[in-house]
């Protein structure tokens, strides 16, 4: 047991250099804990009113997109993203057309976050950034979302998009911001500021091209005009096999 | 008299292991530089998009700390298994199963959009996610590992060994398990939503952390002029090629499931007959040249017992394991969302069309650098702390075989 007794100073000096390395790596590091202060704003919204909408497809013209550039026209997306390629732009509505190719059957629709009450990007997100209002809408907190992408990866609506890059001259009713994920927000500055009177961008206009395809209201209310035309004439979910129970409902698919 | 393990540090101060060191840690910093430049940028410079929202540095990172787990595997066969063959490979075990964690999680964090935010994710849970889930996972792990080295490492402590052994091991199932949840809870992709995905993971894990265990450990007694004995050696690749052949189990049942179902086969599909990239990766990739090539190297005659032929077959495994996260996690994106079953859809969104990704340099160089960061921490580590042992030669790790049944015939001639 000779070697028991050297002593191996350059084992020692490694050490010390190491100990610097590592502590002038991790210093920046420490100084992070300076950014963590944001705070969900705190919201006065009560569940005894579920916020949703009722799509009529047969109102919805092919090739109209009014409501898709009424949603962009109010909250700011997909006109100041110049660097991302098309596959990378936000949207936060889409017309989709759908055909039945054993009957040739088709018809279009628009397609957003369907504020699921069940929402699976609730359920992923690490940090609750993705959270659901009591009266069901459902949003993201621009300022505790990491930017994951989970909730993009459990979306069954594929209604999620993610910021590629940086963002200037945003709108103050629409933050958005690089690196975090973003979706249709059902217009939550307008039912805060008009509650029962609210009217969606992509409702409004949708109605301004005389479609009225759109109608948004409460649906816990049964005298609000969207559950009274559900008791008449019902309304479909898209993949209700999924059991989310969303807020978006559809006639004539 | 069984002969004692000594364990020794890396004492050699030569231009090679200063050499080895710079190499990495340049690889480190090219990988730090490409994170920075995405994340300066934004993610419009790599290839991911709407649609393909977990790129190549996730196909690193979830490889990364898959293989971590299964690297813990060697230590907790010597000492939750009491196999005593395997407890002088315990110490290297744990220390490569924290730097392959530390190496995955270094990408993962690095590619979020914000990584800025890393404390945000320490401070707000949402209990309800399993990513959530594996923040803590990941870090107890951590803990739980430097705990188990140290009852191992510490004379004193030594007779804790074993249940701080056993407990890693429960640890390291749990989060294989909720690597491989992440994919398997997902329900809204075809691809996904299976239970087993989480046991799948668990054993892709024991193949992965093998093969990288087998090259660090040839490597590392190689290049520190130490002996590793063929027992040791023929033992470890002999199990890898019992876990390279449990994998294939898993995908055969997992691919099985999914064409017996009508609901399935698109996906099934896609990912075995029309899926582009995607069949190629999985076939040639996967299948070929990540499992049967191995399997048919470690258990022939004599490439198997040809030191180079081992070595290869274990870089092999750790090509197919990537060729099976990037079918599983890029494939299981492009293939597109049912939003109405059984119709055609269409839009500006890629509804109904299989997405396009074509991953950039910089994905790719953040990937690396995790390797490097894993082999950084083992090289730096080794040369502080005992983990390697002087000598594996078979009359040390096993004097009761091959030495005593010479005597036994010397005795009887």
């Amino acid at each position: 047991m000779t070697h028991k007794s050297e002593i191996d100073s350059s084992r020692r000096q490694f050490l010390n250099g190491s100990a610097i390395a590592a502590g002038l790596a991790i210093a920046p590091g420490v100084m992070l804990h300076q950014v963590a202060n944001a705070k969900p704003a705190d919201q006065a919204v009560s569940s005894d009113k579920r916020w949703g909408m009722l799509i009529d497809t047969n109102k919805c013209s092919k090739g109209c997109d009014a409501c898709v550039r009424g949603c962009q026209t109010e909250n700011g997306w997909g006109e100041n993203e110049t660097k991302s390629n098309p596959d990378q732009l936000a949207q936060w509505i889409r017309k989709v057309e759908v055909r039945d190719t054993s009957t040739g059957f088709s018809n279009s629709l628009p397609l957003m976050c369907q504020h699921c009450e069940h929402p699976p990007c609730v359920d992923v997100c690490p940090t609750g950034a993705s959270f659901k209002r009591a009266d069901g809408i459902v949003l993201v907190d621009k300022h505790i979302c990491i930017g994951c992408r989970y909730c993009m990866m459990a979306c069954p609506y594929k209604a999620r998009s993610f910021i590629h890059e940086d963002l200037h001259d945003q709108l103050p009713t629409a933050p958005r911001g690089k690196g975090t994920v973003e979706s249709c927000t059902l217009c939550v500055h307008r039912v805060d500021k008009d509650g029962d009177n609210a009217i969606p961008a992509c409702a409004e206009a949708c109605n301004a091209e005389g479609h009225e395809a759109f109608v948004f209201g409460d649906l816990k209310n049964p005298n609000s005009r969207i559950s009274q035309e559900l008791a008449k004439h019902g309304g479909t979910q898209i993949r209700a096999d999924l059991g989310l129970n969303v807020g978006i409902r559809y006639r004539g698919i | 008299m069984k002969a004692k393990v000594h364990f020794r540090e890396v004492l050699n101060n030569g231009t090679g292991y200063y050499g080895l060191l710079a190499l990495l840690g340049a690889i480190v910093l090219v990988g730090l530089g490409a994170a920075f430049y995405m994340e300066h940028n934004g993610h419009f410079v790599t290839g991911m998009n709407n649609q393909i929202v977990w790129g190549t540095p996730h196909v690193f990172a979830v490889f990364l700390i898959v293989a971590a787990s299964g690297a813990l595997n060697v230590a907790s066969i010597g000492s939750v298994f009491g196999i005593p063959l395997y407890k002088p490979l315990a110490p290297l075990s744990g220390l490569l199963a924290i730097a392959l964690l530390a190496g995955g999680l270094a990408v993962l964090v690095l590619d979020l959009g914000h990584p800025d935010r890393l404390i945000v994710a320490m401070t707000y849970y949402n209990f309800k996610s399993i990513f959530a889930w594996n923040v803590m996972l990941y870090t107890g792990f951590m803990a739980v590992v430097v705990v188990y080295l140290w009852m191992m490492m510490e004379r004193k402590m030594n007779k804790f060994t074993k249940p701080a052994g056993f407990f890693a091991f429960i640890w390291r199932l749990a989060l294989t398990t909720g690597t491989g949840s992440i994919f398997g809870f997902i329900v809204a992709r075809e691809a996904y939503d299976a239970a087993i995905m989480a046991p799948m993971f668990v054993i892709m894990s024991f193949s992965f952390g093998l093969a990288i265990y087998i090259l660090v450990l040839m490597a590392s007694f190689k290049w520190t002029d130490r002996v590793l004995g063929d027992k040791i050696l023929y033992r470890l690749k002999n199990l890898l090629g019992v876990f390279i052949g449990a994998v294939l189990y898993f995908v055969l049942a997992f691919h099985l499931t999914g064409l017996y179902a009508a609901e399935h086969q698109t996906v099934e599909r896609f990912i075995l007959l029309d899926g582009g990239i995607y069949t190629k990766l999985f076939w040639i990739g996967q299948i070929l040249i990540g499992s049967l090539v191995p399997l048919a190297m470690i258990y022939h005659p004599t490439l198997g017992k040809s030191r180079s032929s081992i070595g290869w077959a274990c870089a092999l495994v750790i090509l197919g394991g990537m060729a099976q996260m990037y079918v599983i996690i890029i494939g299981g994106q492009a293939f597109p969302l049912v939003l109405f079953p059984g119709l055609d859809v269409s839009s500006s969104f890629n509804d109904g069309v299989v997405a396009s990704y074509a991953p950039k340099l910089p994905e790719f160089l953040l990937g690396i650098g995790g390797f490097a960061i894993a082999m950084l921490m083992v090289t730096i580590a080794v040369k502080v702390l005992r983990f390697l042992p002087e000598s594996l030669a078979d009359a040390i790790v096993d004097p009761h075989s091959a030495s005593d049944a010479n005597n036994v015939a010397k005795k009887a001639a």
